[in-house]
């Protein structure tokens, strides 16, 4: 098994050097540069433009400057951002636990409201019920997640003010440090009453717009996942033997049924990160996606590069992973007919 | 009696295959539903110079930000309202739709022939050929969809076309890796076996017996194809990286409006409810397909 | 006894602190972004600028609410008769802020602070020149590298003389501008012994009225009142909440949870101005949005085709459907609040019909050509994208096609200035107040060759000779006859049209006193008092 993994993780490396490669020369060609987009209306004399780029290294050539990147990367250097002149790597790790919590959030979301919907609307196939949420999956399923995030605001926040409209905590009102990077937990170890209250409100909003397409995707999945399984043999054996409707739904087929779910939720990770991407733009979520699309405008790019790779290489790793749970059950279910 | 109308019904030819698919299609109500949301909007999106009231880039001057009918404040001119700077809103909407629509298409079709050349490439001369394109297709499917897709509009400028080309780009790995993983299924049967020892051409044999077994999946494929575009499309109009001004790209309509959300909420309503109706239409559509289809397929 | 003691008094002190809490004045002010860092000289934008403003001061400064200049860290200055030397009296006992990132100053401000603040922009060699980059923007664009000649220590440790190339009318005005923000040179050194000089443009030490407490990115800057040379301020605590949203603004500002907002969204101003706890504060903006008609691209060399154009856009409507009212349609290529702005001048009317003919005389019945529009919200224009559909819609109905061009911002800038477009926008914002610092745009070098700023990439001999000879001139009177023969060319020649002078609106709650708008785009809060 270790082997197998092994072997996986060395058959992503090519693809994570390609990945390098054609970034950084898809982020040269951009046109714009660096330098002079953060100069506004006054503009840099063509001197003085020269003399920055020398400064920066953005004169030499582009191989060059990959080889030195890949040099830099293989020390653990992914370079500075031009903007902060802070390291990315340090810049993404602060960010990145933003993204994650919200991710994380979602996925819950998601998980909790898809599962028993689809277990619901399958048991009770055809019938009102199963139309109804699985009219509401779709729905869901074709959201413009954009404009979903804007109406929510605008009825939640503006309107009825009952979820804050952006950010993450309440700095103002509770003072403390970050310490692990996700509010909810940074709130509880602050101590401070309300704050983990007021950290929960702030992700109500993105994690619903987040999670709205992933929910719909589980609820779908399991509702189809659980029919089948209901249809299998044993589950009609089980049924027929009398045994109580809600223990064969609950032990017997749920147990089946929801392999395949949890693959598939694995594999939301990547479209839960690109729909993080709009979610945090919306909701002033200071996340690794907004930092990449903030880095795209501002043609930060080693912040760019950094963000693109860690982030690829958080998809891989991912998928790689439920590539393997799914390994590791496949076989057993096997055993199991 | 129930024998009577069986006999009644026997003499007509057996069904054809478009027929029976029409059959098992019609049975789920929904998708039919969709269906004719889908002929709607195309109709409209056909018809828009004929069904617009106005030009949709005539601005009326003393006109901006009108309500639609049913508020206070609307002009029975422009029954949906003007947008910011007098704009007739359902106009605009209406020609909206043949972008849209052109959008979607255009990527699904570039995607498809693209998809197939490559999917099926890769299923037949397997070896480095096969590992290149799984590679590269791997390559883009690690990079978020729409860093990427940005990332490209960045590099190659705004434009409706160049939003076809980026979307297609994104969502090219999809197209062929079904295409791949049933070519290699296809490949190991028996038929394409004894086809290849008579001595068939590959692309013959690729074009009469391995593509035509795919094709049920990729139809339904093509028309989740159809609908993701358009999502995506109209993100990249809401960011501004669309189609560029004074064009009535949904996306980028939305986009205008944002300054307006809390004074004049209904201008963001409509585009949004436009792009969420097209899209829920062709994705029951699709399932109608799916269904019709080929049952066991299963959408994630 | 000591363990009694040590607990009275700690637990005096948590009294005091808890009593303290109760009564401290907290004043928030919801910013718009992440400031790059804290280090004035290296910044060019206005919220990084102001992120550092309320911890440092300036040999001069601008009184707040004007573009008036006084003395602040320098008591006093006196200006040779040949105008070639300042000699500085800074102030006696001005205190650094203590604590900040484990630092405690030995000294107060001595002339070596002030020659360290301007040597580290000037001298490559300075310790600190490369430090975070190090890249000087405004010093060098205020031509500071061509004027120096040396910045001395004078007779004392509290004189510094300033020797020029030449005599410089903007100067003064130029060194209250936050380039010229004096750093504390100890805490340099400090830092650099402690090997993390990086820190110094981070955790930023200064003399001013509030100091640095600690900055979370994305969310939060905190500073605590400084009782220094200035006096103590009026609140306790100062909060910026960074907050990109203008919406999300408008929302925490109603809620009480910011007291002072920037850049409100402009559709929302009716309702704020509606609200009975929002005192929404304006001033006429110090800045100008202009349509450059690149005069080396036929046939816009021709001077009526120009004038066609300036009346075929009605302004009027663009004033009230991208402005949204905040702003005034713009006559002149200054704005009105600063001196020498000529009232006089009558503006192009909005005639199509006549534009059309005006065209038509001149060869031009229907014409191609291009609209960029940039792809940034700007003072000086609130919604680009919008003022050029509605110019495209006006420029259609007198027979020109305008296709609207846009860029990434750097890439946009640099192809206007490359003079690439036709017919492009873009405005300007004043640094210090001076009319020079509008007139350059248009201005051309000596070799008559326009200048980098100059989109339009018109030379009027006139209008440059004027220009040179108001800079050398340090009577206010005489520069502003110049200045006013010179906005009358530029009616005339129309080298760019003139559409606004945005209106700043500043929103404050009702509880604030004391706060002033800026012409120049600065928050400051050092006067401002909240009542409870």
């Amino acid at each position: 098994m270790i082997k197998f993994f092994l072997k996986r993780l060395a058959l992503t490396i090519p693809t994570f050097f390609a990945l390098m490669f054609v970034t950084f020369m898809m982020i040269r060609l951009v046109p714009g540069d660096p330098i002079e987009v953060r100069r506004g209306e006054r503009g840099i004399s063509p001197e003085r433009l020269a003399q920055l780029r020398h400064e920066m290294g953005l004169d030499q050539p582009v191989l060059k400057q990959f080889w030195d990147y890949v040099w830099g990367i293989l020390h653990g250097d992914f370079g500075t951002s031009i903007i902060s002149r802070s390291p990315v790597l340090h810049e993404f790790f602060t960010l990145f636990p933003a993204t994650l919590e919200l991710t994380l959030c979602a996925m819950l979301l998601a998980t909790l409201v898809g599962v028993p919907a689809g277990v619901f609307a399958a048991v009770r196939r055809g019938k009102f019920y199963d139309q109804a949420l699985m009219g509401a999956a779709l729905t869901g399923y074709s959201m413009p997640i954009f404009w979903w995030g804007l109406i929510l605001i605008l009825v939640m926040s503006n309107t009825l003010h009952l979820t804050p409209v952006s950010g993450r905590v309440d700095l103002i009102k509770y003072y403390y440090q970050p310490v692990t990077g996700f509010a909810l937990i940074d709130s509880l170890l602050s101590g401070q009453k309300g704050a983990f209250g007021d950290a929960l409100r702030h992700l109500i909003l993105p994690t619903i717009v987040l999670g709205t397409v992933p929910l719909a995707v589980i609820a779908r999945m399991t509702r189809s996942s659980m029919l089948e399984v209901l249809e299998e043999d044993y589950v009609r054996t089980a049924r027929a033997k009398g045994l109580a409707n809600w223990r064969v739904i609950g032990v017997h087929a749920l147990r089946n049924a929801l392999i395949p779910v949890i693959t598939s939720i694995g594999l939301q990770v990547g479209t839960l990160l690109a729909g993080a991407v709009l979610t945090e733009t919306i909701f002033s979520w200071p996340g690794v996606g907004k930092w990449l699309i903030e880095s795209i405008s501002r043609r930060d790019y080693p912040a760019l590069q950094g963000g693109i790779m860690l982030i690829s290489a958080a998809v891989i790793l991912v998928n790689l992973l439920v590539d393997l749970t799914y390994g590791l059950i496949n076989p057993r279910i096997r055993h199991g007919h | 009696m129930a024998t009577d109308t069986a006999i009644v019904t026997r003499p007509a030819a057996p069904p054809g295959p478009l027929l029976s698919f029409w059959r098992s299609f019609r049975e789920n109500r929904s998708a039919v539903l969709g269906l004719a949301v889908v002929i709607f909007i195309i109709l409209v999106a056909l018809l828009a110079p004929v069904l617009a009231p106005h030009d949709p880039l005539e601005q009326f001057k003393g006109a901006t930000k009108l309500p639609p009918f049913w508020l206070d404040g609307s002009d029975p001119r422009f029954w949906l309202g003007t947008d910011a700077v007098g704009r007739d809103m359902l106009s605009r909407l209406m020609y909206g739709a043949r972008i849209s629509l052109f959008i979607g298409l255009s990527v699904m079709s570039v995607s498809m022939v693209v998809g197939i050349t490559l999917g099926l490439a890769a299923a037949w001369f397997s070896g480095i050929i096969d590992v290149i394109i799984i590679r590269i297709m791997d390559l883009i499917m690690a990079i978020p969809s729409l860093v990427l897709a940005i990332l490209i509009i960045a590099m190659i400028g705004p434009s409706l076309t160049n939003t076809i080309i980026a979307v297609t780009i994104v969502y090219l790995p999809r197209y062929v890796r079904l295409v791949r993983a049933s070519a290699l299924a296809e490949l190991t049967k028996d038929y394409v076996t004894a086809a290849k020892v008579a001595g068939v051409r590959p692309f013959r044999l690729m074009a009469s017996t391995v593509l035509p077994n795919c094709l049920a999946p990729l139809i339904v494929q093509s028309a989740l194809g159809v609908s993701d575009a358009i999502l995506e499309a109209a993100g990249l109009g809401f960011l501004g990286l669309g189609a560029q001004p004074p064009t009535p790209e949904w996306g980028a309509m939305l986009a205008d409006t944002r300054d307006l959300m809390q004074s004049h909420p209904w201008v963001m309503a409509f585009p949004g409810l436009a792009i969420l109706m097209t899209v829920l239409a062709i994705n029951l559509m699709g399932d109608g397909l799916r269904d019709a289809l080929d049952p066991r397929l299963k959408r994630s | 006894m000591k363990f009694v003691k040590l607990l009275g008094a700690s637990l005096l002190v948590s009294t005091m602190l808890a009593a303290g809490a109760a009564n401290a004045k907290t004043l928030v002010y919801c910013s718009e972004g992440s400031p790059e860092n804290f280090t004035p000289a290296m910044n060019t934008t206005g919220t990084s600028l102001d992120a550092a403003r309320p911890v440092y001061n300036k040999l001069v400064q601008f009184d707040p609410g004007t573009t008036t200049v006084k003395p602040a860290l320098a008591e006093s200055y006196e200006i040779s008769a040949d105008g070639m030397t300042i000699t500085f009296h800074l102030r006696k006992g001005v205190k650094f802020h203590s604590g900040v990132n484990g630092f405690t100053p030995t000294r107060d401000l001595t002339a070596e602070d002030v020659i360290w603040s301007f040597n580290r922009q000037w001298k490559p060699d300075h310790p600190y020149a490369k430090v975070s980059g190090g890249a000087y923007d405004y010093f060098n664009d205020m031509g500071m590298p061509d004027s120096l000649v040396s910045i001395e220590k004078g007779a004392d440790d509290l004189t510094v003389v300033m020797k020029l190339k030449e005599p410089n009318a903007p100067i003064m005005a130029n060194l209250a501008m936050d380039f010229a923000t004096i750093h504390s040179a100890e805490y340099a050194d400090y830092l650099l012994k402690k090997g993390t000089p990086e820190q110094f443009d981070q955790m930023p030490v200064g003399t001013g009225s509030f100091s640095f407490v600690d900055y979370q990115k994305d969310a939060v800057i905190r500073y605590k009142a400084f009782e220094g040379w200035a006096g103590k301020p009026k609140v306790d605590d100062l909060v910026y909440a960074i907050t990109p949203d203008p919406t999300a603004r408008y929302a925490k500002m109603k809620a009480n949870e910011c007291q002072v907002m920037i850049a409100p969204n402009p559709a929302d101003l009716e309702a704020m101005g509606k609200d009975a706890d929002i005192n929404l504060m304006s001033q006429a903006g110090l800045n100008i949005g202009y349509l450059s008609m690149n005069v080396t691209k036929p046939p816009f060399d021709k001077v009526e085709v120009r004038q066609a154009i300036a009346m075929a856009i009605d302004r009027d409507a663009i004033l009230k459907e991208v402005y949204q009212g905040a702003g005034q349609k713009a006559k002149n290529p200054i704005p009105p609040t600063i001196w020498s702005y000529d009232d006089a001048t009558v503006d192009w009317e909005y005639n199509p019909e006549k534009a059309k003919e005006l065209l038509k005389k001149n060869g031009v019945e229907t014409l191609e050509t291009d609209l960029w529009w940039m792809p940034v919200q700007r003072p000086y224009n609130p919604n680009a994208k919008r003022m050029a559909e509605m110019m495209q819609a006006d420029l259609a109905k007198v027979g020109l096609n305008a296709k609207l061009v846009s860029y990434e911002w750097g890439e946009y800038r640099k192809r206007l200035q490359a003079g690439e477009h036709q017919l492009g926008l873009l405005g300007w914002t004043g640094d210090n107040g001076d009319p020079d610092n509008f007139f350059f745009l248009a201005g051309c070098d000596k070799d008559g060759k326009p200048a980098g700023q100059n989109l339009s990439k018109w030379c009027d001999a006139t209008f440059n000779a004027d220009m040179m000879k108001a800079r050398a001139l340090t009577n206010q009177d005489e520069r502003a006859a110049i200045y006013k023969e010179m906005q009358k060319i530029h009616h005339d020649q129309l080298p760019w049209l003139n559409i606004a002078h945005s209106t700043v609106f500043e929103p404050v709650r009702k509880e604030v006193s004391g706060y002033k708008i800026s012409p120049l785009g600065a928050h400051e809060f050092q006067d401002v008092d909240i009542k409870e």
